[in-house]
């Protein structure tokens, strides 16, 4: 039982870091994307930093930043890219969770749903 | 006014520095972004800590992946101290969104100041505890990592300590946007005597699923700019990675000395520009 616990483990190690590596590559790669984009299109204008302005509303929440990028603006896909990094550790705890639910181990699958619970409010509301 | 163009490049530049120095010394890319953001670029500094933030969870992540596959990290520690840290961030981001930027200055500062001291100083001894404790036996919590001769077990102390200390670090992260490697650490190694391997690879861990939840608030508090973001995540996670790889073979603890200098330099900077209401 020990002995098949510890592979089981160790696999579900494995599965975690290769899909928070898988999570970065796309990132990353989007990020770059949208990045190229955007100092092709406003290479001459610089926004000024200095001063807060907060970002416009479609910058802001979920669905309008996946629009915009489906419509291939740039920075709406830099924006994608940076979603999907965010993403990234909450799909790791959502897959924690399951895998605790089907090893039966009942107080992790509790700590862990707290843990999801907590970032999908921040995420789609807070 | 230089351009666009010129001033991404030096952006990505300063971050991939940034990421380098900060998977070296194990202080992480954070500390230095941010005051290299405001005090070098004049950038407001809440597009420096939401820019920031999305570098950390980069960081954590890519990293992540490598330290699972060595066996090192303690993933049930992770997952029950980030019960404490993700309702610490939330905090930290609210108050971030709440208090005067000077005050959040002269927080970051005071955290400089801190990771300056723990980057001189000398590591003392973490105490082995050979007992088990009650909290962590029911929590589940010790552990094992790879010894020259196999595996090498290890028990978990002062779980009530720990767990606390660990609302702290997530309050700090979400406040600042950093991963805050230093406290987490300190509350692992120190008060919980976790092994120095153990605590730093279970740290990074925490850190992404830690920045991630004050990352949703400052998504929709508009202080993620792609334009300003694009260079420092890519920067900072490039120089991290190339870090990593060069780690064993580097002489860290000269770096981290001259590291610890320079940033107690830059701690009393920032503090200067915030009193003087620049920040």
């Amino acid at each position: 039982m020990a002995e098949a616990r510890g592979i089981g483990e160790k696999r579900f190690e494995s599965l975690m870091g290769q899909m928070l590596r898988a999570g970065v590559i796309l990132s990353a790669t989007l990020v770059l994307i949208g990045g190229l984009l955007y100092l092709v299109k406003f290479g001459s204008v610089r926004p000024d930093y200095r001063i807060f302005r907060s970002e416009p509303a479609d910058l802001r929440f979920v669905q309008p930043v996946v629009a915009d990028a489906a419509a291939r603006h740039a920075r709406g896909l830099i924006q994608l890219g940076l979603l999907v990094l965010i993403a990234t550790p909450i799909a790791r705890v959502a897959f924690s969770v399951a895998a605790y639910l089907s090893e039966r181990d009942w107080l992790y699958s509790a700590i862990t749903l707290i843990v999801l619970a907590i970032l999908l409010y921040s995420l789609t509301g807070g | 006014m230089i351009s666009l163009l010129a001033f991404t490049l030096l952006i990505a530049a300063g971050s991939f520095l940034a990421g380098l120095l900060g998977s070296l010394t194990g202080l992480g890319g954070g500390v230095i972004i941010v005051p290299l953001l405001t005090l070098v670029f004049h950038v407001d500094i809440r597009y420096a800590i939401g820019a920031s933030l999305v570098s950390v969870i980069a960081t954590s992540s890519g990293a992540a992946a490598a330290y699972l596959k060595e066996g090192y990290s303690n993933i049930r520690v992770g997952m029950f101290l980030e019960v404490a840290t993700t309702p610490g961030a939330l905090c930290g981001a609210f108050l971030a969104t709440r208090i005067p930027t000077a005050a959040i200055a002269i927080v970051f500062a005071a955290v400089l100041l801190y990771s300056a001291w723990t980057s001189i100083r000398a590591e003392a001894p973490v105490p082995i505890y050979g007992s088990t404790d009650a909290i962590a036996e029911r929590l589940k919590l010790d552990g094992t990592y790879p010894g020259e001769s196999g595996a090498i077990a290890y028990h978990v102390h002062r779980v009530p300590l720990g767990f606390g200390l660990m609302y702290v670090a997530g309050t700090l992260s979400g406040l600042l946007g950093i991963g805050s490697g230093a406290v987490k650490v300190l509350a692992m190694d120190r008060a919980m005597s976790i092994p120095f391997k153990v605590s730093t690879t279970t740290s990074n861990f925490m850190i992404g699923v830690t920045a991630a939840a004050s990352a949703g608030i400052y998504l929709h508090r508009g202080y993620i700019d792609p334009g300003l973001s694009m260079p420092v995540m890519l920067g900072v996670l490039a120089g991290a990675l190339l870090g990593a790889r060069i780690l064993p073979g580097a002489r860290v603890r000269t770096l981290r000395l001259v590291f610890g200098v320079a940033i107690a330099a830059v701690a009393v900077e920032m503090m200067f520009q915030a009193l003087k209401g620049r920040i």
